[in-house]
């Protein structure tokens, strides 16, 4: 894995054990959830001062799905981020000097300030490819990304992010569906953070679990808390997995919260302020330095040469992102075309000889195994249950507690070990904070969240 | 060997570079067992197999965005659109996505997106359409469209090595109705480079694809009476080739523009607006055009006929221009 060396703790090695991490990986998880963190707070503080030319788009409280996701990725696997991923980019190993020079349209930037914000990536080492501001674009791309890969015989896994929103987009759907036909090794993971610009959750898709996008693809998925970083690192673990023995595409839906407004020019005013106090209660970052202390993993002192070292980090970056000169204009007019500026060639990782003929070759006819034939019985129609509930729940080997069969209605329940505060009375996660403020619902199901009032709301909603 | 009509010579190129190189791959609708709409693929599937020439969903963006990121692992996709007109529904994976990648993060894009185009067919309002414009607005791409069997081969088979994206318009009129003999050695024809198809002195016609060949039919009938039109076929239309357009200007002082797509916005505009920039002293008369109509492409015969260039509506401009 990346990054080790950027945290304080000496040169000891990251070894996976079956699933489990070891504890360097474990601080390794804070590291560059604070370090993800820690560099927006600074463009915000840059943006305030004019010194970023275009927009900031903070993942405040969406920290463990980058890291935890993109964690779970090997060096030759391949990741696409969304605007809020800073997070994934700097588990994949760019520095926050990248991302500052690229908010700040600096020529040191890894676009020469032809894009900013998280719109870089790179082709050779890291296998990282830029986004573009269309959602759902990615989708099809990282599977075709995954597709080549296999046909490469590279084993690589493609992962992507798509918000709660970009899953309306014609391109996610058309994506999903390709990459299922395809059985592309590409893990979607959808960060449901409630909001589409302004716009709730619940007036852009008819579902209660969005994962459920991924029954009509027949292919699976899990929902994970968002929040928690384990949870997300062991279901993306899992995904990565399954993808990288030929049983993707896999669709991850992370429940969260968008802490702040679409970018900083909006106070997202139309937020409900209890939501947020809901949301603020289970801050990831939070939530896992206290995971940390509890479990005996980090002493005050560990945590403390962590911080100081992303605020040097983070010192060093800016300095040099600030010191920095905007590019020349005259390079405008260039890089346009690729003229012999790239040589382009695979990586093959299987003899070429199985593409070409006659090994390649095959008798062109389909074959159809059941002819389409209908299964039902002649004159009768076949209705088929409701996409909701979901029913692809995380199921972790150390799981403990609430039982695997249970959806993650708790912050614990998904992780099954005690993340931060004790919240074992507090509401289930699936609240009515989908909503907007002056919808009925919204007011009728807070008071049937109570936590006096919990069985019956169980109950009567299966 | 004999002669091939442009679809076989298009096939060919296919077959060759598919044979040349392992990176080459195919993805389109029905363009496997089926071997396409047009037939352009056939025998592909059987050849090379389903890992290089893969079926698809009826999902043009995600046929798109797919073949982005194969090439970004250094295949070279080349895409077909079952009908060109479909590319509209997958425009912002080509032109946002794939277009601006070299520009925007250094990642280059080959990748040739093909398909039949153009009408005469009597296809109707989306299955005639010549969209070339949408995309020689777009800078990043190239837009390719030959006239003859033989550029059809080279060109593809130049799209195919280029690094860019390359969208390569097959003028469906002109699939089945021209023949040539091609040369039985390997040849590539080099992308924005025009050609001169005749040789004249008094006025030039600049043309491509089915248009080209109403032009050189209409320079015969100007011939009999007197008028020796040189007429281009551009070939390329992003890049342009500036050099071989005002050379031939030089020459004659006088320019004819003749294209199937439609008149405002059309490839006419903007070689006026060139010659006026590079050219305006060699001028002795306006930039006339004859085009297609501004309207969609209307699917009765006589509409259609009204809508297209013709020889004749080609000879009457060119009559006014000699004028000047």
């Amino acid at each position: 894995m990346m990054g080790l060396d950027r945290v304080s703790m000496g040169k000891g090695t990251a070894q996976r054990m079956n699933g489990t991490l070891s504890r360097e990986q474990h601080l390794e998880l804070y590291y560059f959830m604070q370090l993800n963190r820690q560099l927006e707070e600074r463009l915000v503080r840059l943006f305030r001062q004019n010194k970023i030319v275009g927009g900031v788009y903070s993942s405040l409280g969406q920290e463990a799905i980058s890291v935890g996701t993109s964690y779970a990725l090997e060096q030759r696997d391949w990741l696409a981020p969304m605007i809020r991923n800073i997070g994934t980019l700097l588990v994949k190993g760019f520095k926050p000097r990248d991302i500052f020079t690229q908010h700040m349209a600096k020529v040191t930037s890894p676009t020469h300030g032809k894009d900013g914000t998280s719109h870089f990536g790179d082709l050779k080492t890291l296998h990282v490819v830029s986004p573009i501001s269309m959602l759902g674009d990615l989708i099809p791309v990282m599977a075709g990304v995954g597709m080549a890969g296999r046909y490469l015989g590279q084993q690589i896994v493609a992962m992507t992010w798509i918000g709660d929103g970009g899953s309306s987009t014609g391109a996610f759907h058309e994506g999903l569906n390709l990459a299922a036909v395809q059985r592309a090794p590409l893990v979607l993971v959808l960060e449901n953070n409630q909001w589409a610009y302004s716009t709730p959750v619940a007036r852009q898709v008819p579902l209660k679990d969005l994962a459920d996008r991924a029954l009509a693809y027949g292919i699976k998925s899990r929902i994970v808390d968002g929040n928690d970083v384990i949870a997300v690192y062991e279901t993306a673990r899992w995904a990565v997995d399954e993808c990288r023995v030929g049983r993707g595409p896999i669709l991850i839906e992370a429940k969260t919260m968008r802490m702040k407004g679409h970018a900083q020019h909006d106070p997202a005013e139309y937020v409900p302020k209890d939501m947020l106090e809901y949301w603020k209660a289970r801050d990831p970052i939070a939530r896992y330095e206290k995971y940390l202390t509890n479990s005996g993993l980090w002493d005050a002192k560990t945590k403390a040469e962590i911080d100081a070292r992303i605020e040097r980090q983070l010192d060093e970056d800016q300095k040099f992102a600030e010191e920095s000169p905007l590019p020349d204009p005259q390079s405008a007019e260039q890089g346009v075309y690729c003229e012999g500026c790239h040589e382009i060639e695979a990586d093959w990782r299987r003899p070429k000889e199985q593409v070409m003929p006659p090994a390649a070759s095959v008798e062109a006819v389909w074959k159809v195994a059941d002819f389409g034939a209908a299964t039902i019985p002649t004159g009768a129609t076949q209705s088929k249950p409701e996409a909701q509930p979901a029913v692809h729940y995380p199921k972790h080997a150390h799981q403990t507690g609430h039982g695997a069969s249970q959806p993650p209605r708790s912050t614990e329940a998904s992780a099954g070990k005690p993340a931060g505060e004790d919240l074992s009375g507090a509401p289930p996660l699936r609240v009515p904070f989908g909503r907007g403020p002056k919808d009925r619902s919204f007011e009728r199901e807070k008071q049937q969240n109570q936590p006096a009032k919990q069985n019956r709301h169980r109950r009567r909603r299966r | 060997m004999g002669e091939v009509t442009m679809l076989e010579a298009i096939r060919e190129a296919l077959f060759e570079e598919f044979e040349r190189d392992p990176a080459v791959v195919a993805l389109g609708e029905d363009i496997g067992v089926f071997g396409g709409a047009f037939k352009a693929t056939e025998g592909l599937l059987a050849k090379f197999g389903p890992e290089r020439v893969i079926d698809t969903p009826i999902s043009e963006t995600a046929i798109v965005g797919a073949a982005c990121g194969m090439s970004y692992l250094g295949l070279r996709p080349v895409v077909e659109m079952q009908f060109i007109d479909f590319i509209a529904c997958c425009f912002n994976q080509v032109t946002n996505f794939a277009a601006k990648s070299h520009y925007r993060w250094g990642a280059p894009v080959p990748m040739v997106i093909r398909g039949p185009s153009g009408g005469g067919v009597h296809g109707g309002p989306f299955h005639s359409a010549n969209p070339e414009m949408y995309f020689v607005h777009t800078p990043g791409l190239k837009v390719v469209y030959p006239s003859t069997a033989y550029d059809a081969k080279g060109l593809l088979k130049s799209a195919i090595r280029d690094n860019n994206p390359v969208l390569f318009f097959e003028h469906k009129f002109l699939y089945r109705r021209i023949k040539e003999e091609l040369p039985d050695a390997e040849y590539t024809v080099p992308i924005g480079k025009a050609a001169v198809r005749r040789e004249g002195r008094d006025l030039t016609i600049l043309s491509y694809a089915a248009a080209a060949h109403t032009s050189l039919e209409a320079a015969q009938v100007l011939a009999k009476e007197g008028t020796e039109v040189e007429v281009i076929d551009l070939r390329t239309l992003l890049p342009l080739d500036r050099e071989t357009i005002i050379e031939s200007v030089k020459k004659t002082n006088k320019v004819l523009v003749v294209h199937e797509d439609t008149r405002t916005g059309g490839i006419a505009g903007e070689i006026a607006a060139v010659l006026c920039e590079d050219a305006f002293g060699y001028l002795d008369g306006p930039v006339a055009r004859v085009t297609a109509l501004d309207t969609p492409v209307p699917y009765a015969p006589p509409l259609e006929q009204r809508f297209l260039p013709s020889v004749e509506k080609v000879a009457a401009a060119a009559r006014e221009l000699a004028k000047y």
